[in-house]
């Protein structure tokens, strides 16, 4: 890294366009980092901000626009040609390989001979001097989520960058974890770096950052210092008019227990996850229960074994509407009430080459009489789509388009809907607004709210806490496999959920809060 | 009666039944380890066999005509590599198409040959290693194509694990969408990678035409190049699985020749069955545990790769 | 000018009827510098490979006759390859077809059993269907890769067949030929069209065709099997059972096949020979691509790849390798699937904006 004054800005980017069949990505996109400086670019899902890093990493060209850095005009052509610019990305989906160690991994991302020498040493020198302690020589498929994040952090500082990006870096820690990430950061910055924080988390902004750039539908909304600036005004910003009001809870005195697991235990089929173990869980009509937890510790396992993908090894592991199901398909579980919204949209939840028509049959049809004497009723069909796309706002030419046409958030409300409208009794619903636009998360919310009002009960899986805490009654936490006991919402603090969900027991995870608090 | 020499007879038969075998599915082992599964061995053995044979029977070079017979395997393995790196084609159809290829093209080309009888490959004799007692008869039977396959099991397996080449292809095997992101030129890879399958595949049909047997058929590798590929998911993933797989296959092919030796009143055509029925014994043991396929396999295996630009 | 492909978001009409086309045309093409590579005139070699087998009513029987078994064959396969099932085995029970059929044929042989030749048809369809059923097993059981397996069992086929030529079928007074007695008349498929040997299997051609179309586009098993193929996990996730796709798809093509190899043995062959068909099994994966795995396209590509495979026979007349057909086949296929790229993607140049196709 060169030295430069701080305040001087290292990474410039003026007047950058890049179009996509049927999308202006960035639209005339200016935008600065400084030395010494945190700079947030905020945006909504969908509004360009990972265009631009794709960018300023080389792996997409711009049709328009330059780049400097400091001070320099930059022809980055390549990531490798971005790398030896100084710029270094933490990308939100880690590029990791399962089946590497660290130092497999982190060599692939170096370069030249030299840049590999004495790796191992230098990979534990990083990892004291950051606090990001990772183990060379162990398998990633093995480490956890905030491990693997760690492991891309090392990637990138080994090659002592001046321009830093984190592209939605907090989207799969817990809050105590955050914290660990933002002292890291705060250390990049005091060294001089320029680091760009990617990000839709108000809060995480306005305590981290010092200036905050918003992108909305592809061009600049503004550029503010955060002293200048609240959450209010920033989700203002980014959303173009008033945020949505999230709806009321209700308080519910606990209906029939509609959803029950029952010692569920499980090995599972990802050789590298932790299976289940004897996970207990009641889920009643009219309560939406929450599931938290960082991925990877059992949550596959637990939606295939309650969706009856996996087969529990005893009939009365899983009950619904208190009767054994836990070896019945999914099928038969959906014929007793139950529908599920995957958290894959495409090619789980829908078909991506089929229409919206048949993609209505996918599941609808064990519910609803769209089938007779097995053949498929093609106007049954096509007015349960209609009836799908009208009353959840589904943007798209007409029930003939294919599944993969849709935008994710048009493509949720479809899949909430489909399932919504075959009136089930019990709706698990895994990461339902992951990647989705703030309308169609309130759209989505209002659907899973207006369903509990209506005594069905609800599991609701979620790695995001504030979706959590603003829909569930109770939440409980899944780590590696075991489930704690569902805490009533009055008793969630963001802390003692993040204890829990790195492996505190209840009660540590109790008094671990009360103390902090 | 068995003895010491029939031992050895068998022996000799069964390492020389197993080295277009071994070449093959190193070839193949290699294409996969990069995520491709090509299901055209079959087609490249046999493209591999004619024009081997063709340049060995008329210039009796054999280092020539394994040389060509690799190149052949290699030109044709391309058209795997256009279907499936650039447009975007299923890799089992591609696959199949290639052995349709393959086989249409050895045919008609090979015409001219068929039924030729060329002079094999002698022994390799390697100093020391005849003199020994009772195993220096069988090393003082063997060819040097025997050695060599060895030779690149082992050669394979070091790059593989030990050096850079290795960890890029099994990089791009495993998440080609993460190699991509680093820069690495997924395609380029594959290219190599397929371009190798096709020159190994190319190299034990050679083996086939002009040493084995040694003449030239129409089809004469009744279905090895797809065993070939059942020894690749046989081994998992691994060289030296490989080779013993290969060794084990070449015993059971063999039997149908000295069944008789052993005075066993079977029908030749139920012997003939052996080596097919074995493949489908081993892939159903093999297969049955899933766990440890999915923990081998490569990640990125026979999944399309389309980076999003 | 560098060019990229973007995927489309639904596929083209014109280019799913369009790239057939093109394929053949491309086939076409090769042939022509195939032909005149080896010094043959090649209007006159395309003359007497594509048109001369149909200039007459007995070539037309024939093309009839050779498309029956690719297409019924084509038929099973493309509803197998819709569900992602790869049955590379039908040569296999197409020749267990034949076994079984001829088995029957002989032991009713010289009985005058009338109508023996349904037996025939039905015995082969279930010899099919059991010999499919072991890679269905194997795969559904033991996880073990159905292309690998059905294809083994090929070989294994055809060295039972050859065994029981050479064994307990061979014609006794045969002079010791592996050979079988040829069938009696019963046992025979009556001639449909007289003259020729188009039998009265052909009338179950329109029949399957019908049927399989209707089971794929209208039936909820055929709707399973389409989202088995298209997403493995959305069928999972839909209660769709993955074995339930593997089995319909092995015992339908399993049935169809061994049905296709009992009426080669009671139809045009009228006895059991170690070879008895020149690749309908192979052919029938390259007929079910080509006919885009739709019903109608698969009857159309059958009568395509019957005259390549009559052409084949045609053009050995004029001294060349019979070889021929079976490279045009390949040729074919690499031009099917290489054109199928037209269907699914837009070819753009890099930088071109596109804004027609706006992913609203």
């Amino acid at each position: 890294m060169s030295p430069q004054p701080a305040g001087s800005v290292r990474l410039g980017i003026s007047g950058v366009s890049k179009q996509y069949p049927g999308c202006l990505a960035n639209d005339n996109v200016s935008f600065e980092a400084g030395a010494g400086e945190i700079v947030a670019l905020l945006g909504e899902n969908g509004a360009g901000k990972s265009t631009l890093v794709k960018i300023a990493y080389g792996l997409v060209a711009p049709d328009a626009g330059r780049i400097e850095i400091d001070g320099h005009p930059a022809a980055l052509t390549s990531p490798a040609a971005a790398r030896a610019a100084g710029i270094g990305v933490v990308f939100q989906h880690f590029s990791l390989f399962d089946s590497l160690t660290v130092l497999e991994n982190i060599s692939l991302g170096l370069d030249t001979p030299a840049a590999r020498a004495n790796l191992a040493d230098r990979i534990r020198e990083i990892g004291t001097r950051y606090g990001l302690s990772v183990e060379p020589d162990s398998i990633v498929a093995d480490l956890s989520v905030g491990e693997r994040q760690r492991v891309e952090i090392v990637r990138v500082l080994l090659q002592d960058p001046s321009i830093l990006i984190f592209d939605e870096p907090t989207s799969v820690l817990t809050p105590q974890a955050i914290e660990g990430l933002f002292g890291t950061l705060r250390q990049l910055r005091d060294e001089g770096r320029a680091i760009v924080f990617i990000s839709h988390k108000l809060d995480e902004i306005m305590s981290l950052c010092d200036r905050v750039t918003v992108l909305r539908g592809g061009r600049v909304v503004g550029s503010v210092p955060i002293g200048e600036t609240n959450t209010k005004a920033l989700a203002q910003m980014m959303i173009g008019h008033e945020v949505p009001d999230v709806a009321q809870r209700r308080d519910l005195a606990g209906g029939p227990v509609r959803l029950a697991a029952r010692g569920l235990t499980m090995s599972s089929q990802n050789p590298h996850a932790p299976g289940l173990q004897n996970v207990t869980l009641e889920a009643r009509g009219g309560e939406i229960l929450g599931i938290a937890g960082v991925a990877g510790n059992g949550q596959e396992d637990l939606l295939a074994a309650l969706s009856g993908e996996r087969l529990a090894a005893t009939e009365t592991a899983i009950e619904l509407e208190g009767a054994p199901v836990g070896r019945l398909g999914p099928g038969a579980r959906r014929k007793a009430g139950m529908a599920f919204v995957p958290g894959e949209r495409l090619g789980r939840g829908a078909v991506p080459p089929m229409s919206l028509s048949d993609n209505g049959f996918l599941t609808a049809h064990w519910r609803l009489p769209l089938v007779r004497r097995g053949v498929l009723s093609a106007r049954a069909g096509a007015e349960f789509a209609d009836r799908v796309i009208e009353r959840f706002q589904v943007a798209t030419r007409s029930r003939a388009t294919a599944a993969q046409a849709l935008s994710g958030g048009n493509l949720q409300r479809f899949i909430v809907g489909r399932e919504v409208l075959s009136e089930p009794s019990v709706l698990i619903v895994a990461y339902p607004t992951w990647g989705v636009d703030v309308a169609a998360v309130a759209a989505i919310h209002e659907a899973l709210i207006g369903l509990r009002d209506a005594g069905a009960a609800i599991v609701l899986m979620s790695e995001d806490l504030d979706e959590l805490l603003a829909l569930s009654d109770r939440i409980a936490v899944l780590y590696s496999g075991r489930m704690s006991a569902p805490l009533p919402i009055a008793d969630c603090g963001k802390e003692r959920l993040g204890l829990l969900m790195s492996g505190a027991t209840d009660a540590e995870a109790a008094g671990g809060a009360s103390h902090a608090a | 009666m068995i003895d010491g020499a029939l031992i050895v007879a068998m022996l000799v038969a069964a390492m020389r039944t197993a080295t277009p075998l071994i070449f093959a599915a190193l070839g193949e082992l290699i294409v996969e380890k990069a995520g491709c599964v090509n299901l055209g061995v079959e087609g490249m053995m046999l493209v591999g066999a004619v024009t081997g044979f063709a340049v060995g029977y008329t210039t009796g070079n054999f280092a020539l005509a394994f040389a060509v017979g690799a190149i052949a395997g290699a030109v044709l393995s391309m058209i795997y590599g256009v279907l499936v790196l650039h447009l975007h084609v299923n890799q089992y159809a591609a696959g199949l198409a290639l052995t349709i290829v393959g086989g249409g093209a050895s045919a008609f080309w090979g015409q001219a040959w068929q039924g030729l009888n060329m002079r094999g490959m002698g022994p390799l004799e390697i100093p020391g290693l005849s003199a020994l007692p009772t195993l220096g008869d069988l090393f003082s039977r063997l060819d040097a194509m025997v050695y060599l396959a060895l030779l690149a099991a082992a050669a394979i397996a070091y790059v593989l694990t030990r050096t850079r080449l290795g960890l890029i292809i099994r990089a791009v095997g495993e998440n080609h969408d993460s190699a991509h992101a680093l820069g690495v030129s997924v395609i380029g890879v594959r290219y190599g990678a397929i371009a190798f399958g096709g020159a190994m595949a190319g190299i034990g049909g050679a083996y086939l035409s002009c040493v084995m047997t040694p003449l030239w058929i129409e089809g004469m590798t009744a279905g090895r190049g797809w065993i070939a590929v059942a020894l690749v998911v046989f081994a998992t993933w691994r060289p030296a699985r490989l080779v013993l797989g290969a060794w084990l296959f070449g015993l059971v092919t063999i039997m149908q020749l000295h069944g008789q030796g052993f005075g066993l009143a079977v029908p030749s055509q139920i012997l003939a069955m052996l080596p097919y029925l074995v493949t489908i014994l081993v892939l159903v043991l093999i297969s049955r545990d899933a766990t440890r396929i999915r923990l081998n396999a490569p990640g990125s295996l026979g999944k399309p790769f389309q980076p999003t630009a | 000018m560098p060019l990229r492909l973007v995927p489309r978001t639904r596929p083209s009409r014109l280019a799913q009827y369009g790239a057939p086309v093109l394929a053949l045309v491309f086939t076409v093409a090769f042939g022509f510098v195939l032909f005149l590579s080896i010094g043959r005139d090649p209007w006159a070699a395309l003359h007497a490979y594509f048109v001369a087998p149909i200039s007459s009513a007995f070539g037309l029987s024939e093309l009839l006759l050779t498309a029956l078994p690719l297409a019924l064959i084509g038929l099973g396969l493309a509803i197998g390859f819709r569900a992602n099932v790869w049955n590379i085995g039908a040569e296999g029970q197409l020749l267990l077809g034949a076994i079984g059929g001829g088995a029957v044929a002989l032991a009713l042989w010289g009985e005058g059993v009338p109508g023996t030749f349904v037996l025939v048809c039905l015995t082969g369809a279930l010899a099919g269907m059991a010999w499919a059923a072991i890679p269905a097993f194997l795969k559904t059981r033991f996880n073990a890769n159905e292309i690998l397996t059905s294809l083994m069992l090929i070989y294994v086929a055809d060295h039972l067949l050859s065994w029981l030529v050479h064994g307990a079928l061979r014609n006794p007074q045969g002079f010791g030929f592996p050979e079988s007695r040829l069938f009696s008349p019963e046992a025979l498929m009556p001639i449909l069209w007289p003259g020729t040997r188009l039998h009265i299997g052909w009338l179950l051609l329109p029949v399957a065709a019908v049927a399989i179309w209707f089971m794929s586009r209208h039936t909820l098993a055929g709707y399973r099997l389409r989202v088995s193929g298209l997403s493995p996990n959305a069928a999972a996730y839909a209660g769709f059972s993955q074995p339930q796709s593997v089995w319909i798809s092995f015992l339908l093509t399993g049935a169809l096949a061994g049905l296709v190899g009992a009426m080669e043995v009671a139809g045009p062959v009228g006895q059991l020979l170690p070879e008895i068909s020149p690749g309908y099994g192979f052919a029938a994966i390259i007929v079910a691509f080509l006919g885009r795995l739709s019903p109608l396209g698969v009857v159309l590509a059958a009568h395509l790849l019957a005259l390549i495979l009559i052409g084949g026979e045609n053009v050995q007349l004029l001294g060349v390798p019979i070889a021929v057909a079976q490279l045009f086949q390949g040729v074919l296929l690499v031009a099917v699937l290489a054109s199928d790229v037209l269907v699914r993607y837009r070819i753009v140049r890099i930088g071109q904006l596109e804004t027609d196709e706006a992913a609203a």
